[in-house]
């Protein structure tokens, strides 16, 4: 169940980003997840909603877009979807020394909906989000 | 009033930066972290026992972490090696992260250590996610688990620099299919070594602790399909090359990008 410390992440990262950015509340958030991620969406939405409590987020719906996994064999240049459990062997040429996995590993926060106080001017832009690498 | 906005962020990046950082500090002190993954029960810390007592008796100065929910029955276990030995509780949670990791190293782990093994919550699917600095991970299944076990537990074999067979010694009674075990590696992690090893016999210890010390050498490890680099989104956004050097949680396939202007 590591998707409650998924969850927690998330919450902490977009609170960041709301609180920097001067937001009173945030409504949804959106992620990625790839079909190879290792991340049930279910559970996900579950911790999602416990780890939002007594936060900016608190009630935000948590929109997650299913990202599938996608694979490239350099050798024959065949494209295919990799399914799960992933097939990563090139299903063409049987090779596997140049097979690149092209999509399906995403974890990603990809954007938010925040909410201004009300009666404020929204700023016209934020701060960046400082690196965390 | 609202808006929406583009965040595009690692939802792992903070324990990735933080993996990063303790590889990098660990190098500096020379020692390289050896994260061994499997679910409970196949035989982690009985072949890890032997490890440390071969590595002993060769001269090979290492430790060893050892993580589970409760209970400090490995760690004495492990201690009759005569090695650094440090036991985890995570009192509950599924696994380790970077973090939890570092701050139990700190005014611990001895210097001139050139192997600390990392003994993972007995669990192959959460610890799968978290990178922990190590150079080497070592996804272990014995042989009564089912050939099937990568199949199942796709991200846990995918991302494995090694992956370890245990408990070869009653491979005939429990009618292990080596070559379905095999193939079913090769699907989700192809060129990816297997070594067949026996806490029991011997079998495979010395060869898994030459692994261990090239690798602490400098050695190339091997590079899974799954955590290799991912070429940029095709979402728009520039172009942006993911880079993700080292550490086998692939998962992180970004760091921040600077915002672009919400919209409304």
């Amino acid at each position: 169940m590591h998707e409650m410390s998924i969850a927690v992440a998330v919450v902490a990262q977009v609170e960041e980003a709301a609180a920097s950015a001067g937001a009173a509340a945030v409504t949804e958030v959106r992620l990625r997840v790839g079909e190879l991620a290792g991340v049930v969406p279910d559970a996900l939405a579950f911790c999602f909603e416990l780890a939002c409590a007594d936060t900016l987020l608190a009630g935000a719906a948590l929109a997650a877009e299913p990202v599938p996994g996608r694979a490239r064999c350099g050798a024959c240049t065949a494209e295919w979807p990799t399914g799960m459990p992933p097939l990563l062997v090139c299903p063409d040429c049987d090779r596997a020394g140049d097979v690149a996995l092209l999509a399906g590993r995403e974890l990603e926060i990809a954007g938010a909906r925040f909410e201004d106080p009300p009666g404020q001017d929204p700023a016209p832009t934020r701060e960046p989000i400082v690196e965390e690498h | 009033m609202c808006r929406v906005v583009d965040l595009q962020q690692a939802v792992l990046a903070k324990n990735t930066s933080a993996a990063q950082t303790l590889r990098t500090a660990l190098a500096a002190r020379g020692t390289a972290v050896v994260n061994l993954l499997s679910s409970p029960g196949s035989g982690k810390t009985a072949l890890l026992e032997r490890e440390l007592g071969l590595a002993r008796e060769r001269g090979v100065p290492v430790a060893a972490l050892t993580a589970d929910l409760a209970t400090e029955n490995d760690a004495t276990r492990l201690a009759r090696s005569g090695v650094p030995v440090k036991q985890v509780l995570t009192d509950g949670l599924c696994h380790l992260e970077a973090h939890m990791l570092g701050r139990h190293l700190d005014g611990w782990l001895p210097d001139g250590t050139r192997l600390l093994f990392v003994e993972n919550v007995g669990n192959l699917v959460c610890p799968a996610s978290y990178d922990l600095g190590e150079s080497l991970r070592i996804v272990l299944a014995s042989v009564t688990e089912g050939e099937d076990k990568p199949l199942k537990y796709p991200t846990a074999f995918g991302l494995a620099h090694l992956v370890v067979v245990t408990k070869t010694d009653i491979a005939g009674a429990a009618a292990f299919d080596e070559a379905a075990f095999r193939a079913n590696v090769r699907q989700v992690n192809p060129g990816v070594e297997v070594l067949l090893t026996s806490a029991r016999t011997g079998e495979g210890v010395g060869a898994l602790l030459d692994r261990a010390v090239a690798v602490a050498e400098g050695a190339p490890v091997h590079v899974p399909v799954m955590a290799g680099r991912q070429p940029a989104h095709a979402h728009g956004h520039g172009g942006h090359e993911h880079g993700h050097t080292g550490g086998a949680a692939g998962a992180d396939t970004g760091r921040p990008r600077s915002a672009t202007a919400p919209t409304r």
